[in-house]
Parts: C-alpha cells; structure tokens; sequence
C-alpha cells in the first residue's frame, strides 16, 4: 500500500490543464456560435418578409444588431455555425482527456479517483459534461447552449484548481468498497444537477425575455440573452428530466452513505455538516418536484428551486468541505 | 395532478362552523401548497445545525463556544441552538409535515385502491374532443382493439352499448401512484425506525487498553460516557465482554494513516473473552445484541515510579492524541506515593506527572512536536507534581488530566522543571524518587452501540428509492377505441405529464389500424 505512481499522477496533471484549455477554447466557439449563428437568418427572413407584430419588430432589431456586429468583426454566419461545431468537437476531445485525467490518478493511487474534494470536483464537471455531450446528442438541447455549460465547467475546475491535492491513498475510514458505492452515486447526481442548473437558469431567462419583449420594455443584460435560446417550454422539460434522473441518484447517494456511516461511524445519521446540506439539498430538490405539480404558480417558482438547490449543492462542496469541520472533512482538503 | 383539491363540501345539513373551520384548516394542512412550504421550512431549520457547534456532534466545541460568547450563547441555548434537532421547533416543523403527508396520503390511497378495482371508465361521448384522436374505417373488431391494447399491457375493458357500438377502454401506469404512496409511506417508516431507535437504542464509547486487565463487561460504569433511549434501563443492557488483543496501524512515509486494524477477543451472554474478531474502522464486530465500532486509537506510554522510600507503583494512563502526528498528552498519577509510616496516603506527597508523548521525537529539544504518527522513536516530556491530588474530594475528575482545581488552589505544586525521557530511560527527581519510561503500549477507542430502529429505517430507505423510481418515470394514460360498424374512433389522454404519448398514441393507431 502507499506508493503512489508518480509519471501517472504528472500526467494526469497535465491532463486536467489541457482540459480546461479545451473547454476554454470550446466556450469561445459556443460563443461566436451563440452571437452569430443561423438563428439571425431566421430574424432576417422576417425582416425581408415585412412581417408585423411587435415581437417580430424585435427580433428584427435584434438581429439586424447581431448582424452588424458581426459585419464589423467579418464573421459570417456560416463560420459562426462552424465554429459551434468545432466547439462540440473540441468539448468531446476534452471530455476525453478529462476522463484520461481521472483515470490515471485513479491508476497512479490504486483506488477510486474521489478521495478528495479536487478529485470530487473535477469527477463531478466530468459527469456534467458527458451529461450534456449526451443531451446535445439525443438534440435535447441547441449545441449553442455549450456556452453555459462550458462556463459553469469552467468556473468549477478553476476553483478545483485552488483545491489541488497531491495524489495520496486513503484515510482508514474512507477505505471502505462502500466509497464506490456512496461518492459514485452523489458524483453523478451533482453532476447531472449541474447541468439540469443551467437550463433552470436559461429559463428563467427566457421567461423575462418574453415578458418584456411582450410589453414592448427595454432589454438590458443578461436578459437580451433570450433572444437566442430555446422557449420556456423546451428547457423546462429538460430542466424536469435532467432532474428526474438526478433525483433518485441522489436519493439512493444519500442512502448509501448512511449505511456506510452505520459501518465506519456507527451510527447510520448524525446530523454531521455534510449530512446535514445532503439532507437540505434533498429537501430542496423534492420541493422543486412538487412545486411542478402545484398549479401555474408553483411551476412558475420551480426554476428558482432548481437554482437554490444548486447553491445548497455548492455550500455543501465548498462551504462545508473547507469552513466547517465534520467528520466528512477529507485528509488535505 | 394537482392535489390541491379543496375541502369536500359538507354535504345535506349545514356543519356546524367550528366543523367547517376545522375542515376548511384541515383542507389548508394537507394541501401539497403547505408542503411544499413545509418542506422549505425543514430545509431552512436544518442549517444553522451545521454551523453552530451541537451537542450530539460535539459537546467540547458547544463549551468552547459558551466561553467564546459568553452572552449570546445562554440565550441561544434557550432556543436549542445547540440541539437543533431535537428541538421542539424542529420537530413542530417535521410533525406538521408528517401530519399534512398521513392527511394527504389516506385519501389518496383508498381512491387508488378504488381506481385499482374499478375497471378502466367508458369511453367519453365524442372521442374527438381527446387531445388525442384519430377515425378510420376498419373491419376489425372490437376483440382484436382490444387485444392491440392488451399486448401492449394496458388495463382493457370491454363494453357492448344500446346502441349497437362497442367500446373498448384502456388504462395503463397505475404503477406510478403505486409508487407514489410507496414512497411517502415509507417516509413514514423512516420516521418510525428513527423514533424506534431514539427510544430503545444505547450506546456506550471508551477507550480500551491491551490486555486481560483492561478488558471490558457491557456496563455502564465501564463507559467513559454513553446515552441511553429513555425506553431502556442500564439493567436491560445485553451482556458481552471485550478484551484488546492487539492493534496494529499502518502510514505512509508521509505520515497518513492508511489502516487501523485491532484484534480482539469477545464473549457473549455472559461467556469470557475467547472469540477472536479483526476489528477494523469499516469492519465493525457485530455481536447479537450490539455492535462493536473502532473509533479511534492511541498510546499508552508505561510510566514506573519508585518514591524516596523505594516503593515502586506504575501507571498505565492513556495519552489523548491531539493531532494527526500522534502527540499526545496525558498524566501518570501515583496516589500512593509516599505513604505515611502507617501505610496511609498522604495527601500532601502524591505524585503526578503531566505530560505530552511524542511517538516519533526529535533528535534533539525542543521536543513539541512529533515527526511521525507511527513509534518510530518514542519520548515523553513529564512535568512532576507534588501535592493532594482530589481524587478523594469526591468531585468526579477525569483521569486523563490532573484536576485543574488543586492545582489553582495550590494544594498541587509543580515540583519542578519538566524533563525528556526517550522509551528506557529514567530520571531522578530532587527529592530522590525516580520515574522510567518503562515501555509502550496501544489503546483504541471503541464504542458498543444497539439501534433496534435500523432495519426499519433500512427497509423504508429501500421502499423510498423502490416507490420513486416509477413515480417519476412511469406515466398514466388512457386510450379509447369506438366500434360503429365499421367506423372506429379512437380517443387518447395523458394522466400526467408526457411529451411522449402523441408518439405513443400514433404507434398505437397505426397497429390498430393493420389488424
Ligand atoms: C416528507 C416530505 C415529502 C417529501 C420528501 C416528498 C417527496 C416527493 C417526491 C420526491 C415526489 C415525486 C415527484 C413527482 O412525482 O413528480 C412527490 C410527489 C408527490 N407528493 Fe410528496 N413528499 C413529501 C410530502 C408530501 C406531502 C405532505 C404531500 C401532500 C400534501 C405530498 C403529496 C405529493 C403528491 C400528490 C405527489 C405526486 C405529484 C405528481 O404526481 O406529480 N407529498 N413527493
């Protein structure tokens, strides 16, 4: 026990830096795919056809703006569709080295690559990541929407990054098959409900880019936002069944690691901080089930529970790992 | 889907209005609105028990915390602050949301077992007002409709009508309430298997020395602290014994810890220690009647002393570990130093030794700090005492520190300045006694502990995941067929949410169509 491969542990290293490049690189194509891409064609075709209305006036502003833009830049929608696809390719490329990454820490250590919170996070961004590779895949979701998600993959590694850990074996009470068990399943719940965040938040978006476009009132950021995503109805039904399958992951997670705590603990609950934000982000979760089916209004406040049970996701990651002390506290953060 | 059904009207006689008030509260309380936000109400109560220090977790850090907030905290432990989940306002909000899910769920339940029974309900007068439907010519049958819905599972039910039409309903996903109340039920065993175990469970943690000597009988005496349910006596306790055998932990170079593992020896009902167990941090012993967890670990540093007058005694006391190095502080106690000419303890010449074990010392001072968790090179630093030591001032006293009160009184002296042994070393102090660090020994911490609760909080966890799975993917719906001749009119509805059924509905249409 306790010898740690060090060619495979640099390497991995290495790895997690050129995923985050690529991912970089990747949001960038989203970007100019989600400034200038095909959808402008639509709101130009409008234009032409002389269509009335005030939401079309809009659109029509909006996309005669993009397209000077992109005038000025010389970027036509053609390459700006192409650069969305390079996007997607360079996102799956990543994802493969990400998983790379992860795989040979795990092989560098012998063991689970979960053992501490800079592998969790970079576990987790992997999950949100192939998650979303396979939702624009089945065409759930616009490839464009990447932006978002790439962001939030972003933001997450770099924070791992302040985290990092050097590749170590276990703690005794971490050394247990049931950490298979138990991080697996509360690595792919998060990971889903990270994406299953995004489209929440593009919802909610969407929604106050319809209510003011509808009045006629002013756009400001991030609201103008919506003129390029997906309508409410679509991303709420991706929301749902994001979560859906995210839910019982999570439930059967928080399951888990009470029969574990009753093995190494010996006690099955004890309201220890990290419990504790489990239990909360579940509560919160199951609310936003519930909300769906409590008439136009709690529909109407589901997309917020979907954001507060993100954030209680957060605390629990970081808020918890590295201010409060508990039993879950890893070795070395 | 939405359950927000209000209250039943009373029906005949008018009730009278204390009735209708409570029904109308009644409809409020078990109202998914009101769970809802009871639930964000559970949520929001949970947090500030993961931010202020709590008992259940930790009672040093709630003590810390009353001198760090001298003020606040007396006031905040009024309000159970520090108990958060056991407080009554913590338990108004589960309570209520327990009471508004058994009020939500009986109804909900006798109408499902009444859909159950019932067969599917007739096909609606005009089929084309569906969200889904379709109209064709077709010399099928009625029999062969019904055998398109039967393959693909769902619940058929034939009628034949007055006017010479025939209709065939078809119901399928009733597995999804099935799983539904499943699933909310046994959020109610959970909470009976918690009860269950707050009330009959125990537990007992101490520390336990190698060997026959330091081994142990399920008592509560034997237990540095311990909690009984308020449903069982120290008398009901089943019986057992454990003895230490061995320990052994394993590091790597850089000092973390990759295994404890301690074997034991135990009996059971009354029997002597005999069995052999490998107890590990993820292997618990489980005895019939309780389980036996290691929780921790640490040293004894073997302590001789030979007062003036050539009386020897020796002190086995656990050093407490203070940090992932292993430094560990302690006291070895002689109370029987310096008896008097009669053979009576005399209270002003016990000995006792303060001091802080270091597996792994330094090569040279200062000797503060231990480089390795494992012994490597063992050394004490012992600072002598002389005085009354309080252990016959009847206050109880810990024994793994000397009593801070005779020694601010000054009914303990510091005897003189402290001084480093490494293991086999010895000392003579200024009155002409000596102490040697004779040798090492390992101690873990276990604790015994008996939920009888458990397996009903593990079956209703099960139930829970069983019951949510189809209630979140499996989907009501209905499908009609009208046979007039050869006209058939088919009619389609979702129960709950489905994007899918118009796909489903189109597959089905076609199939019926080519029968
Ligand atoms: C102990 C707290 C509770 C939890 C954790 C909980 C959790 C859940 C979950 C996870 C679902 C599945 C969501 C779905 O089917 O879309 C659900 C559905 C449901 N719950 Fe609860 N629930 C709780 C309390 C209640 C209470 C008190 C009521 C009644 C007032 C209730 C009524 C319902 C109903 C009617 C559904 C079905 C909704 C549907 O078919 O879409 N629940 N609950």
């Amino acid at each position: 026990m306790g010898d740690v491969n060090a060619t495979y542990a640099s390497l991995s290293d290495k790895l997690f830096i050129a995923t985050i490049v690529l991912y970089a690189v990747a949001m960038l194509g989203y970007a100019l795919e989600y400034a200038f891409g095909r959808r402008a064609v639509k709101a130009e075709a409008k234009v032409l056809a002389g269509a009335g209305g005030p939401d079309v006036t809009e659109e029509e502003t909006a996309g005669g703006h993009v397209n000077e833009r992109a005038e000025r830049l010389g970027i036509t929608m053609n390459q700006a569709n192409r650069a969305g696809q390079v996007a997607l390719v360079l996102t799956w490329i990543g994802a493969v080295l990400h998983a790379a990454c992860l795989v040979l820490r795990a092989v560098s250590v012998g063991r689970v690559p979960w053992g501490n919170m800079y592998e969790f996070i970079i576990a987790v961004v992997l999950v949100g990541v192939c998650t979303w590779l396979y939702v624009v895949t089945a065409g759930h979701a616009a490839r464009r929407i990447g932006l978002f998600v790439t962001l939030v993959a972003i933001l997450l590694l770099g924070t791992a990054t302040r985290l990092y850990t050097e590749a170590q074996p276990l703690v005794p009470a971490l050394n247990s098959y049931w950490i298979a068990i138990h991080v697996t399943a509360a690595v792919i719940a998060s990971g889903i409900f990270m994406v299953g965040f995004v489209p929440a938040a593009l919802q909610l978006i969407r929604r106050r880019y319809d209510t003011v476009t509808a009045k006629g009132g002013r756009l400001r950021f991030p609201i103008t936002l919506g003129a390029r995503l997906p309508e409410v109805a679509n991303l709420e039904r991706l929301v749902f069944k994001l979560h859906v399958f995210a839910f019982p992951l999570w439930t059967f997670g928080v399951i888990a690691g009470a029969v574990w705590a009753e093995r190494a603990w010996g006690r099955y609950w004890g309201w220890d901080p990290k419990e504790v934000w489990s239990f909360i982000a579940w509560v919160v979760y199951a609310g936003y089930l519930h909300a769906r089916a409590t008439g136009p209004g709690g529909r109407r406040l589901a997309p917020w529970i979907v954001i507060l049970g993100w954030l209680t996701m957060i605390v629990n990651l970081f808020g918890i790992n590295l201010v409060v002390t508990g039993l879950h506290s890893y070795a070395g953060v | 889907m939405t359950v927000d059904a209000p209250p039943r009207p009373a029906k005949g006689k008018k009730s009278p209005r204390a009735v209708s008030l409570a029904r109308k509260w009644w409809g409020q309380l078990t109202s998914m609105r009101t769970a809802l936000i009871l639930l964000f109400a559970l949520a929001v109560a949970a947090v500030p028990g993961s931010i202020l220090p709590q008992r259940s977790v930790n009672v040093e850090n709630v003590g810390k915390y009353f001198t760090d907030h001298p003020q606040a905290a007396p006031i905040m432990d009024r309000l159970w602050l520090f108990d958060v989940y056991s407080a009554p306002w913590f338990a108004a909000i589960y309570g209520l949301l327990f009471v508004s899910l058994v009020g939500c769920l009986i109804p909900r339940l006798r109408e499902h077992v009444d859909a159950i029974r019932r067969r599917p309900p007739d096909a609606p007068a005009r089929l084309s007002l569906m969200p889904q439907h379709d109209e064709w010519e077709s010399g099928a049958g009625a029999a062969k409709l019904a055998g398109v819905l039967k393959a693909r599972r769902f619940r058929v039910e034939t009628r034949e009508h007055a006017d010479g039409s025939v209709t065939v309903s078809g119901e399928k996903g009733y597995l999804r309430e099935t799983g539904n109340l499943i699933f909310h039920f046994a959020l109610l065993g959970l909470l009976v298997g918690v009860a269950v175990g707050a009330l009959y469970g125990w537990h007992g943690n101490r520390i336990l020395g190698a060997g026959a000597d330091a081994a142990f009988c399920n008592n509560l005496q034997q237990y540095d602290d311990y909690g009984l349910g308020p449903n069982i006596s120290a008398a009901d306790l089943p019986k057992f014994c454990v003895q230490l055998d061995g320990f052994k932990a394993e590091y790597l170079d850089n000092g973390q810890p990759v295994t404890y593992a301690a074997d034991v020896l135990y009996g059971e009902g009354g029997e002597a220690p005999t069995e052999k167990f490998h107890l590990e941090v993820n292997e618990p012993l489980r005895m019939g009647a309780a389980n036996l967890y290691l929780l921790g670990q640490g040293y004894t540093p073997v302590l001789t002393y030979t007062d003036a007058q050539g009386n020897t005694q020796v002190s086995r006391t656990p050093f407490l570990p203070m940090n992932a190095s292993m430094l560990s502080e302690g006291v070895a106690t002689f109370p029987d130093a310096n008896l008097s000419a009669t053979g009576q303890r005399d209270r002003t010449r016990q000995m006792a030794f303060e001091g802080m074990f270091l597996p792994t010392a330094p090569e040279q001072a200062p000797y503060t700090t231990s480089l390795f968790p494992d012994s490597r090179n063992p050394g004490v630093m012992l600072f002598p005492y002389v005085g009354d030591l309080g252990l016959d001032n009847g206050k109880p006293g810990s024994v793994y520190a000397l009593d801070r009160r005779q020694v601010a009184t000054g009914q303990l002296k510091p005897m003189q300045v402290g001084f480093f042994l490494k293991q086999g070393e010895s000392k003579t102090l200024e009155d002409g006694s000596t102490v040697t660090f004779t040798g090492l020994e390992r101690w873990i911490t276990v604790q015994a502990r008996s939920d009888p609760g458990e397996p009903v909080v593990l079956w209703s966890a099960i139930a829970v995941l069983a019951g949510l799975l189809p209630s979140l993917t499996v989907k009501r719906r209905r499908v009609w067929f009208r046979v007039r001749g050869d006209n058939v009119t088919a009619g389609g509805l979702a129960r709950t949410e489905n994007p899918g059924f118009a796909t489903e509905f189109g597959d089905i249409v076609a199939s019926a169509k080519e029968t």
